[in-house]
């Protein structure tokens, strides 16, 4: 059994969550643009799903990434004849990135992040607070 | 915390510790999907505290699913400055009510040592 969830493990695993989220929004971002010769071989973003996981004991639920999911997305198709990577008919594959909606993303999760470690600040003073009390 | 020793304030500490659990989570969940944001009752699980009942059952009886102000669509109910604000305020409670109970204890070091 796992041992029982502390205020300081819930953000520990909640900040990591946020980081995985975040890397999974920088790889979408690195591949943005990236071409390939077939549709199967096209690169499709991946998304980071999160899943609750509660703690009856102390009554605390913390985050754990539950997947990663990779998009269903098409990949845009481009004509270009003189592309190495181009396939009989002349075309490219390009990955169906979304460059807006990634950095939407990445905000979001440093948000989350800077929250979490606001959060976890405050209860560490006032834990301390009641610690030093004589 | 022994009741008779601190009073309402050794009661009031613990149920204010909790929801900063409570309140943690539902910041740390603020991204799951499907995660309904909880909070703590303070007033009922005080109330309930002070009639007798111990602490895990005064806070679980008082444990509430918020209302969201708007509902998302992946069923997350967590409002980011909601959360926030009842963390503000949990947390400056948390202290004042820390500083009743030092008070207390100061006073009774006091009255121990003659002064």
């Amino acid at each position: 059994m796992a041992a029982p969830l502390n205020l300081f493990t819930v953000g520990q695993r909640a900040m990591s969550a946020q980081l995985v989220r975040m890397n999974a929004a920088a790889s979408n971002l690195a591949n943005a643009g990236s071409v390939a010769a077939s549709e199967a071989e096209a690169y499709r973003p991946i998304r980071a799903v999160f899943a609750t996981e509660f703690d009856r004991a102390s009554g605390l639920g913390t985050v754990r990434v539950g997947g990663i999911q990779r998009s269903e997305e098409a990949a845009v198709k481009r004509h270009e004849p003189g592309h190495p990577l181009a396939d009989e008919n002349g075309d490219v594959w390009e990955a169906p990135v979304d460059e807006n909606a990634e950095m939407v993303e990445m905000l979001d999760a440093s948000r989350q992040y800077r929250n979490m470690v606001e959060a976890l600040s405050t209860a560490k003073q006032l834990m301390l607070e009641t610690m030093r009390m004589k | 915390m022994s009741a008779g020793l601190f009073g309402i304030h050794g009661r009031a500490l613990e149920i204010r510790s909790q929801r900063i659990g409570v309140l943690t989570s539902n910041i740390a969940n603020a991204a799951t999907p499907g995660y309904k944001a909880r909070d703590i009752d303070f007033a009922a699980a005080l109330s309930a505290r002070l009639s007798g009942q111990d602490s895990d059952a005064a806070m679980n009886g008082a444990t509430r699913f918020r209302v969201p102000i708007m509902a998302s669509l992946d069923g997350n109910t967590v409002d980011m400055a909601t959360e926030q604000g009842a963390f503000a305020e949990n947390a400056v409670a948390y202290s004042a009510t820390l500083g009743f109970v030092a008070s207390r204890v100061e006073s009774l070091t006091r009255a121990l040592r003659g002064e």
